[in-house]
């Protein structure tokens, strides 16, 4: 089976995508990583305001079958959640690199040293 | 030790099925999502390999006595063709193992097959000859679980499914609880309809070796141990080693719900403790919530009062794809046992409430 990975993004080993907009760095989880988890049911997300510390875990993403922590790409502060996520967690299995990500930092450093969308696809294949 | 595999690996292998370790054995715990296989259960109709389940087979002059003894209900009082649901209980009534039992026909090779839960086989065979020596019985009892598959169709259209696949009236002839042999398939089948879903349907015992035939011709959505957990959950049925366990959670049948698989009138192990529970009564119980905040209950998580005092252990949660709910089991003391008492579950260190439900959760259709 092959993933989408989508090439202006750059990934975490833990399966966290990270794309850079207009000076916030949105965050999400990959296409292999929802794949794994299966159906989405429950996303836990930080407040806004909330300063995370680079590999941090920030949230909690569980599928029926399982609990996934979620990891902080880069330290910041949470400038956004996704709040639909609360009510239509399924959007991370249909979108997840579109509707179904779920916050937004005020990054404190490059994403230069996360992994490449080649360096990523290698680690999942 | 390496993992044991069903018959039909391979053949999930081909269609892509993930799997999961469990009690042993490598299943498939999903084909294609959770949510569409148990969907298709609660709607129409899904199938399930389950050939992790034990099979053993006890014969003879005594074989009616030593199951007897050996499980809490009342065997002597089954008749051929009947299934009949127990517990297998330690001297102190503490619940080793759940099992189906069905009593077989008379013109069969054996006088009873019945059915502990994964990779409880062989220690259950050792129980039943240990205690056959004891008791100087004249049975014999043999482990068939290598020899035969099992599969499970479960749904509301299950039977008509089945039914499709045989000359044999088993829809009309076979009434819940009940049990036959019948050729499916061009394959004889002990065809029982009983299952572990909530939902009408039957459950098929086959020889190992003829399983790809029975499977390939109930073309059916393929359904995982995922699944299996989510529809039983909903129905409120019990799940040896997580919703009891001889030694991490030590429960008796009055405990856990089960109650009416004891009769008191029989002699089995475990027997006396249980009278004396059953005069007592117990101060513990397991009980169905919902979750009125948001978060979903897993194994483990605290149970408290809404003072925040610990009271229990959730043993099974989830997010119930019928109900869009989320679900679960726990053990409470009896004061906190009733429908509509206000719980909390400590999720991830921080209270969410929840509220105490009769159980099943779904009423399984007639």
């Amino acid at each position: 089976m092959s993933f989408n990975i989508p090439d202006d993004r750059r990934y975490l080993e833990s399966h966290e995508w990270t794309e850079e907009r207009d000076g916030t760095v949105r965050v999400g989880i990959t296409d292999f990583a929802q794949d794994e988890l299966g159906d989405v049911v429950f996303v836990e997300l930080p407040d806004i305001g909330d300063d995370l510390d680079a590999e941090a875990a920030f949230g909690v993403v569980e599928s029926i079958k399982a609990v996934s922590d979620l990891y902080a790409p880069i330290g910041g502060e949470v400038t956004a959640i996704n709040e639909t996520l609360f009510d239509a967690p399924e959007l991370v299995n249909d979108d997840p690199y579109g509707e179904g990500w779920m916050i937004e930092l005020d990054a404190d450093g490059s994403l230069d040293d996360l992994l490449t969308p080649e360096e990523y696809e290698e680690q999942i294949e | 030790m390496p993992l044991r595999k069903p018959p039909l690996s391979d053949v999930h292998a081909a269609a892509d099925a993930s799997f999961t370790d469990f009690g042993g054995w490598e299943m498939p715990v999903e084909f294609d999502s959770i949510r569409t296989e148990h969907e298709s259960v609660r709607e129409t109709a899904g199938i399930f390999d389950v050939s992790h389940m034990g099979e053993l087979e006890v014969t003879g002059p005594d074989a009616t006595e030593l199951m007897d003894r050996l499980t809490t209900n009342d065997v002597a009082g089954t008749t051929p063709g009947r299934a009949q649901y127990a517990a297998i209980t330690n001297d102190d009534g503490v619940i080793l193992d759940d099992t189906m039992l069905y009593h077989l026909p008379e013109d069969d090779d054996a006088d009873y097959l019945f059915v502990p839960n994964a990779g409880k086989d062989e220690v259950t065979a050792e129980r039943w000859r240990r205690h056959r020596d004891e008791w100087g019985l004249d049975a014999t009892v043999e482990n068939r679980t290598d020899d035969y598959a099992m599969v499970a169709v479960q749904g509301p259209d299950a039977p008509e499914l089945v039914a499709a696949e045989t000359d044999e009236p088993i829809d009309e002839e076979i009434g819940r609880f009940r049990g036959r042999y019948a050729t499916v398939a061009g394959v004889r089948c002990w065809v029982a309809r009983t299952g572990y879903t909530g939902e009408d349907g039957f459950e098929l015992i086959l020889p190992a070796e003829e399983a790809e035939t029975v499977w390939s011709a109930l073309d059916v959505q393929r359904c995982g141990l995922g699944a299996r957990d989510t529809l039983r959950l909903e129905a409120g049925l019990l799940l040896a080693g997580q919703d009891f366990h001889p030694e991490e959670n030590p429960r008796t049948p009055y405990e856990a719900g089960i109650g009416f698989t004891v009769d008191l009138d029989t002699e089995f192990v475990g027997r006396d403790a249980l009278a004396r529970q059953h005069e007592a009564g117990v101060e513990e119980k397991l009980v169905g919530f919902v979750m009125t905040e948001r978060g979903i209950p897993r194994h483990g998580y605290p149970i408290e009062t809404p003072d925040g005092d610990e009271i229990g252990t959730v043993t099974s949660g989830t997010m119930s794809p019928t109900l869009g709910e989320a679900i679960g089991l726990g053990y409470v003391p009896v004061e906190h046992a009733d429908a509509g008492t206000e719980l909390v579950v400590s999720i991830r260190e921080r209270p969410r409430r929840a509220r105490v439900e009769s159980l099943p959760f779904l009423e399984a259709d007639e």
